[in-house]
C-alpha cells in the first residue's frame, strides 16, 4: 500500500487491505455465492416438483406404504398381493440382501481359486485363469447377464425333460430344483451341541496353544480343536434321538416339481452373472495381495524354522490380507450395487420392486428416495467399516 | 543411485522346449495331472465352441443387421455423416501418430489395420462402402504425412480433436429446415454410434465438472467442501441404473412445465453426472500426488493462488491421472449398455430389438449376445491394452 494516499474509511478496510483483496472477505463471499447457487438450484427443482405435485395430483408423502400393493411378486419372503407396499419393498430388500450375500461368498471362493491358478507354476493352468479373467473383465456385466438369462437359463429344456444332476438337482426353464433341508423338533437341541462344539474347540485351542508356548512341546492344538469341532455335532446327531435335519426332495408331479428348494431362473442367472464377473475382479485383488508379499518374507520364515503352513498362516496371510481386504470390500460393494441390474432380467430386487411400486402407485419421488437410501446405507456402512479397518492395520504398520 | 552398480549376471536359464515343458507343465506328478486335466478341459471347450460357431449356430440375425448394429436406425440417406466423422477421426489419428507418437501409434495402426482388413473381406459389399473402408487407412497415412510438416504442433492437433468433437455432434444432429443437413431425431441414433457417443460425451463433459469438484473437495472453504463431498459421495454411493432412472423418470418432474429434454440427452446428462463424481476422485488422486514443495516454490516465485493451481499443480496432476481417465473411459464405455434399461437403442438395445423383429429369430439369443460380447471384448481389450502401454510410457520417473 502506498502511504501517501488517504486510506478508505475504516469500515471498508481491514489491516490496510481493500475489501476486494481481503482473503477472508473473498473466502466468505465465495462460500456465500456457492451456497446461494446450490440452494437456488435445489429450490428451483423443489418448487417445480411441488407445482407438478399440485397440478397432477402427485403425492410426495410416504403414507402410501400402508396401502394395499395389489401386485404379485415372483419370489421372496412371505407376501401376497393383499399386503402393503411397505411389505413389498421389504421383500425387495431381502431379495437384494440374499443375492448379494450368496454372491459375495461364491465370488470370494471363485476369485481365490482363480488367483491361485493364475499364480500357479503350471503354465497351462495359469493361462486358463488369465483367459477367464481377461474375457470376463472386458465384457459389460449387463451383456453377460443377458447372455446367462436369455441365452442359457431361458433356453433350458421344459420342466418335464429337466436336466438331472447328481444331488439331486433338476435344471429346467423353471429354474433349479434341489434338495431342501428341513428341521425337525430335535433341531434346537442339536444346535446346542454344535454351539458347544465351537466353544469347546476354541477354548481347547487357546489353552493348548498357551501350553505349547510355555513348554515348547507340540500339543497338536489345531488337530485337537478340529476333532472336537466335528466330533461334538456328530455325537449330538446320534444322541438327540430323532434325526435333527431331514431332506425334502423335489418330486416330479403332473406338471411341475413339488417340494424341495427352488431357485428361479432370474435368481440363478443374476447370481451366475454376478459371481463370474466379480470373481474375475476378486482374483486380481487376491493375486495383487499375494504378490505384494516379498519373496524374502517366505525365505525368512523358513529360515527361522516355520513349517510351510505356519509360514502361510503367520507370515504371508497377515501381510497379504492387509493389501487384499480394502479393495476386496469395495468389490463386495460393487457386487451389491451391480445387483440392481436385476431389473433387466426381472429378478425382484429392491430396485425392481421400487420400479413396480412407481408404476402402480405413481410415487416416483418418495420411492426413489427410499431405493437410493438403501444403496447409500450399504456404501456408507462399507466405508465406515473400511475406515475402521484401515485405522487398525495402520497401528500395526511400522 | 550409486555410481557403480555391479550387474549380476543372470544364471543360465533353461533352454530348449523339453526343459520348458519340464519346468512349466510336467514337473511333478500332480503338475502332470493338472496339465492333463487342463488340456482335456481346453480341448472340450474349444471343440464345443467351434462346433457351435461353425455348424449349429445361425448367424443370420447378425450378418443381416450389421448396419443396425453400427448405426441403429440412422437414416440411410444420411449415412455419409457418421462416415465423414470416422474419416475425420482416421485423419486426426494419423496426424497425432506423427506428432505425439508412442501409444497413439498403437491406436492409429489398430484402426487402419482393422478397417483395411474389413475392406479386403471377400463378402458382398456395395462399392461406396468398400471405398469408404479403403479410404480410412489411406487417411491415416495421409495424416501421418501431414504430421511431418513443421506447422503442425501439439496444440493444433489438440484443437483439431476438440473441434472434431463439436463437429461430430453438429453433424449427427443436423438442423431443422436445412435441406442438405436435415435434423435427425436422437431417437434414430443407435448401435455402436450411440454407445461411443454416450461414453465420449460422458467423459468429455464430466472432465471440467470433475476437476472443479476435486478442487472443491480439497478447498479450505467449508461450505464449498461440504457441497462437493456430498455430491461425490452421493453419486458414488448409488448404482448407475438409479441415476439413469433419475434422469429418465424424476428429472422431467423437476423441470418447469413445458421444458422437455430429449431422452438421449437426459441419458447423457445422467452419465455425465455419474462420471463426474468418479472423475473428481481420480483428479483428487492426482492432486494429492503433487508434493507440497511445488506449491511452496510457486508461492516463492510470486504466483498467486489461481496461478499456482492453473500453471503448476493442475498440469502435473492431470498428466498423472491420464491413465486413470482412460481406464474410466473404458469403464464408462461398458456402462453405456445400461442405457438399454431406460429404453435407448445402443448396441445391446439393437440386439434386443433384432431378436424381436422376426419370429424365427426369437430363440437366437445366444448368437446375438455372443456377437455383442465379442464386439465389446475387441474394443475394450484393445483400449485397455493401449492404456497399459500408455501407463508404462507416462510411468515412473516422470512424476
Amino acid at each position: 500500500m502506498t502511504t501517501g494516499r488517504p486510506s478508505l474509511p475504516a469500515l471498508f478496510t481491514r489491516r490496510g487491505v481493500p475489501l476486494w483483496r481481503d482473503v477472508q472477505v473473498l473466502q466468505w463471499a465465495a462460500q456465500i455465492v456457492s451456497a446461494i447457487i446450490v440452494i437456488g438450484f435445489l429450490a428451483f427443482f423443489a418448487s417445480n416438483v411441488l407445482r407438478a405435485a399440485q397440478v397432477r395430483g402427485l403425492s410426495l408423502g410416504y403414507d402410501f406404504l400402508d396401502l394395499t400393493a395389489g401386485f404379485d411378486l415372483p419370489e421372496g419372503i412371505e407376501y401376497t398381493p393383499a399386503d402393503s407396499f411397505g411389505r413389498a419393498f421389504l421383500v425387495g430388500l431381502v431379495n437384494t440382501a440374499k443375492v448379494a450375500m450368496v454372491g459375495i461368498v461364491l465370488a470370494t471362493i471363485l476369485g481365490t481359486i482363480t488367483a491361485l491358478a493364475r499364480l500357479s507354476s503350471n503354465w497351462l493352468v495359469s493361462k486358463i485363469a488369465s483367459v477367464y479373467i481377461e474375457t470376463v473383465r472386458n465384457i459389460p456385466l449387463l451383456v453377460q447377464l443377458f447372455f446367462w438369462y436369455f441365452a442359457i437359463f431361458q433356453q433350458l429344456p421344459s420342466v418335464q425333460d429337466s436336466i438331472t444332476w447328481p444331488g439331486p438337482m433338476y435344471l429346467s426353464q423353471r429354474g433349479l430344483y434341489t434338495v431342501a433341508p428341513v428341521t425337525t423338533e430335535s433341531f434346537g437341541t442339536w444346535m446346542a451341541f454344535v454351539a458347544a462344539g465351537i466353544v469347546l474347540a476354541l477354548a481347547l485351542r487357546s489353552m493348548l496353544l498357551r501350553h505349547q508356548m510355555q513348554t515348547g512341546r507340540d500339543t497338536h492344538y489345531g488337530l485337537v480343536a478340529l476333532v472336537v469341532l466335528i466330533g461334538m455335532p456328530l455325537a449330538g446327531w446320534f444322541l438327540v434321538g430323532e434325526v435333527p435335519l431331514v431332506t425334502d426332495d423335489p418330486v416330479m408331479g403332473e406338471f411341475n416339481f413339488t417340494g424341495g428348494l427352488r431357485l428361479t431362473p432370474e435368481f440363478a442367472a443374476l447370481l451366475t452373472g454376478l459371481v463370474i464377473y466379480t470373481g474375475a475382479f476378486t482374483a486380481e485383488v487376491v493375486r495383487a495381495g499375494i504378490q505384494a508379499v516379498s519373496r524374502g518374507q517366505f525365505d525368512a520364515a523358513r529360515a527361522v524354522g516355520l513349517s510351510s503352513s505356519q509360514t502361510l498362516r503367520l507370515v504371508v496371510l497377515p501381510q497379504a490380507l492387509r493389501v487384499i481386504i480394502p479393495p476386496l470390500i469395495s468389490q463386495y460393494l460393487n457386487l451389491t450395487k451391480n445387483s440392481s441390474l436385476a431389473i433387466a432380467i426381472g429378478y425382484a430386487d429392491v430396485f425392481f420392486i421400487g420400479k413396480t411400486i412407481i408404476n402402480q402407485a405413481g410415487r416416483a419421488v418418495p420411492v426413489f428416495s427410499m431405493v437410493m437410501a438403501v444403496y447409500l446405507c450399504a456404501s456408507l456402512t462399507t466405508s465406515v467399516v473400511m475406515n475402521i479397518y484401515n485405522r487398525r492395520i495402520q497401528l500395526v504398520e511400522r | 543411485m550409486g555410481s557403480t552398480v555391479e550387474t549380476a549376471v543372470r544364471p543360465p536359464s533353461y533352454s530348449g522346449p523339453v526343459e520348458w515343458l519340464r519346468r512349466n507343465l510336467v514337473g511333478t506328478w500332480y503338475d502332470t495331472l493338472l496339465t492333463l486335466l487342463s488340456l482335456w478341459f481346453v480341448f472340450v471347450a474349444l471343440r464345443g465352441l467351434f462346433a457351435w460357431a461353425f455348424f449349429s449356430a445361425n448367424w443370420e440375425p447378425v450378418t443381416g443387421s450389421l448396419k443396425l448394429f453400427a448405426l441403429g436406425q440412422y437414416p440411410q440417406e444420411d449415412m455419409w455423416r457418421p462416415g465423414m466423422i470416422v474419416l475425420t477421426v482416421s485423419f486426426l489419428m494419423g496426424v497425432s501418430w506423427r506428432v505425439w507418437g508412442g501409444t497413439v501409434r498403437t491406436f492409429a495402426l489398430a484402426l487402419a489395420v482393422a478397417l483395411g482388413v474389413v475392406a479386403a473381406l471377400p463378402v458382398e459389399m456395395r462399392l461406396p462402402l468398400r471405398l469408404w473402408f479403403v479410404a480410412n487407412p489411406a487417411l491415416v497415412g495421409l495424416g501421418y504425412l501431414v504430421g511431418w510438416s513443421r506447422v503442425v504442433r501439439s496444440r493444433w492437433v489438440l484443437l483439431g480433436w476438440i473441434l472434431s468433437f463439436v463437429a461430430t455432434i453438429i453433424l449427427l444432429n443436423g438442423f431443422k429446415g436445412v435441406s442438405w443437413l436435415p435434423k435427425v431425431d436422437t431417437a434414430m441414433w443407435g448401435g455402436l454410434l450411440l454407445t461411443f457417443l454416450l461414453a465420449l460425451v460422458g467423459i468429455v463433459a464430466s472432465f471440467p465438472i470433475g476437476v472443479l469438484l476435486a478442487l472443491g473437495r480439497r478447498s479450505s472453504l467449508p461450505v464449498v467442501k461440504v457441497f462437493c463431498v456430498l455430491f461425490i459421495e452421493l453419486v458414488r454411493g448409488v448404482p448407475l441404473v438409479t441415476i439413469l432412472f433419475m434422469g429418465s423418470i424424476i428429472l422431467p418432474l423437476f423441470l418447469p412445465d413445458g421444458v422437455r429434454i430429449d431422452r438421449v440427452l437426459r441419458a447423457m446428462m445422467a452419465m455425465t453426472l455419474f462420471a463426474a463424481a468418479y472423475m473428481a476422485e481420480n483428479v483428487r488422486g492426482g492432486l494429492q500426488a503433487i508434493p507440497l514443495g511445488q506449491v511452496e516454490a510457486a508461492k516463492a516465485v510470486g504466483l498467486n493462488g489461481l496461478q499456482t493451481m492453473a500453471l503448476i499443480v493442475l498440469p502435473q496432476a492431470l498428466r498423472a491421472v491420464i491413465p486413470a481417465i482412460v481406464g474410466q473411459f473404458i469403464a464408462l464405455f461398458m456402462d453405456t449398455t445400461l442405457a438399454v434399461i431406460i429404453g435407448l437403442v445402443e448396441l445391446l438395445g439393437v440386439g434386443k430389438a433384432i431378436l424381436n423383429s422376426k419370429p424365427e429369430w426369437l430363440l437366437l439369443d445366444t448368437e446375438v449376445y455372443v456377437f455383442i460380447a465379442a464386439l465389446f471384448w475387441v474394443f475394450t481389450y484393445s483400449m485397455s491394452y493401449a492404456s497399459r502401454r500408455l501407463e508404462a510410457a507416462l510411468g515412473v520417473g516422470e512424476r
